[in-house]
């Protein structure tokens, strides 16, 4: 497995960081307009690329948006439902970006 | 061994609801036997990405040999994404080139109109990364418009700075027979387009369209007894980057086409003067100006300078004519095929053979073909043989 991947917060060994949200702010960001099969509830959504205080690049939904998203922004992450496999099938969680709350 | 193009057809790229994947691939075949005059070849590579996912058929190898009138040929699949029709050209280089097969059909296809929306964007999203990218809800459409918001950051551009060269595209592909969209792009239109990935527009990226292109390729010996002045492969590359733009250490830099043209040009002992076209994979115009960069044509940030004044520089009739037949963008994006849709434009080009499209002088042609967004790129650069 490649070091430089990021798998979960929950994936690290480091207990204190376990209960820490993974930080970082946004280092580009498009707003979804024509989504793929599975993410048409969400559309439209913003996809971003975040950097990560440790300096890995991550591609998440950004969540949580009041108002506008801006290349910079302090974002934090959460655990969100990504999409559902049919209508009777499970639920796909996985891991957001929200803007931090100041 | 030096290898040369023999032979080259195309069909137009259009929703060709009437016909299957592989009578697609055979019209095309076909045409390219004919216009080399042959009725065989040793081998077929065929570039395909989405056969399994548009077309729920694989094996296209076995399939099209035997309605090509070739059972028994050896005939596979080369996949790499959209640059799928770029890696089966080198394929067929490479077989020709080490001595193993003699001759070789190079024949890209697909069929992405049988499923539309939001399923298409489903299916086409198999060559992202699935664990990283896919998960979260991206489509190539989406990452390219993360490439495109943080350059216009970095540089402090909009839109307007890119609407060159999808008008370079279409001003071209309006004399292009066998392209997909035909239309000028008018005044203020690019600008007007509705938001696909905002900042990505429907008129910033190539649509998405039925097609096959081939050529035959065949050593250059035996090519210059037979066939009157051939087209050289003269330069074959291909690079990888990583598949996610995660985990590149600059996602701004396409390393992948810098090393692939770096490659190409070295092996072909030319340099990027001299060029006299450029067929590059503009699926989007931000991947246009990143590639000049990365070539080395402009410096990093000034890329897109190339689409300044409706694309001036870049016409047919310019220092640097680029999509010289409308490019994806506007003859249209074929998946695996449009590789090959690049190999037979510039083997036109160079064969005097361009029709309303011909450029004048064309001695060099490079043609880029990118999987992802720059994850697989393979390069070629073709040449004529005699004044």
């Amino acid at each position: 497995m490649n070091d430089s991947r990021i798998a979960s917060p929950a994936a690290t060994k480091d207990a204190s960081q376990q209960r820490a949200f993974l930080r970082g702010s946004v280092y580009s960001y498009a707003r979804v307009l024509d989504p793929p099969a599975g993410f048409e509830e969400s559309a439209p959504y913003y996809l971003a690329l975040i950097r990560l205080d440790d300096g890995q690049l991550v591609t998440a939904q950004l969540t949580d948006v009041e108002r506008t998203v801006a290349i910079g922004d302090s974002v934090e992450m959460v655990t969100r439902k990504l999409t559902t496999d049919g209508q009777r099938g499970v639920i796909v969680y996985g891991y957001k970006f929200r803007p931090v709350i100041k | 061994m030096c290898v040369s193009i023999v032979g080259a057809g195309m069909i137009p790229v259009r929703e060709h609801w009437s016909s299957s994947l592989a009578e697609l691939a055979v019209e095309a075949g076909e045409l390219a036997l004919r216009d080399a005059a042959l009725s065989q070849v040793d081998a077929i590579y065929i570039g395909n990405a989405y056969g399994a996912a548009f077309s729920r058929q694989t094996q296209l190898g076995s399939l099209v040999a035997a309605q090509l009138g070739m059972p028994g040929a050896e005939a596979f699949t080369c996949e790499a994404g959209d640059a799928s029709g770029g890696v089966a050209l080198r394929a067929a280089y490479l077989a020709v080139a080490s001595g193993a097969v003699r001759s070789a059909l190079a024949l890209g296809v697909e069929k992405a109109t049988d499923i539309v929306g939001s399923a298409r964007l489903a299916a086409r999203n198999v060559s992202l990364d699935a664990d990283f990218e896919t998960v979260n809800g991206a489509t190539l459409t989406a990452m390219a418009g993360l490439l495109m918001r943080r350059y216009m950051h970095e540089y402090g551009l909009d839109l307007s700075h890119f609407e060159g060269f999808s008008v370079n595209a279409h001003r071209n592909g309006a004399r292009n027979s066998c392209a997909m969209y035909r239309n000028p792009l008018r005044a203020g239109a690019y600008m007007r387009a509705p938001m696909i990935a905002d900042p990505v527009n429907l008129f910033d990226g190539a649509p998405d369209g039925d097609g096959a292109a081939a050529v035959i390729v065949a050593g250059s010996e035996a090519a210059a007894d037979r066939w009157f002045n051939p087209v050289r492969i003269r330069g074959s590359a291909v690079s990888t980057d990583s598949l996610s733009l995660q985990d590149r250490v600059d996602p701004l830099s396409l390393s992948a086409v810098n090393l692939s043209t770096e490659k190409c040009l070295a092996q072909a002992d030319l340099s990027r003067e001299n060029l006299s076209a450029l067929e590059l994979h503009d699926a989007y115009t931000i991947v246009t100006a990143l590639s000049l960069e990365a070539m080395g044509y402009s410096q990093r940030g000034r890329g897109w300078e190339w689409s300044r004044d409706g694309g001036a520089r870049i016409a047919n009739a310019g220092e640097l004519p680029l999509s010289t037949f409308g490019g994806l963008k506007s003859r249209g994006n074929a998946g695996g095929a449009s590789g090959l849709y690049q190999a037979v434009e510039a083997y036109r080009q160079l064969m005097g053979r361009a029709g309303d499209n011909q450029i004048t002088g064309a001695r060099h042609a490079l043609i880029q073909s990118i999987g992802g967004l720059g994850a697989t790129v393979a390069t070629h650069v073709l040449s004529r043989t005699v004044e």
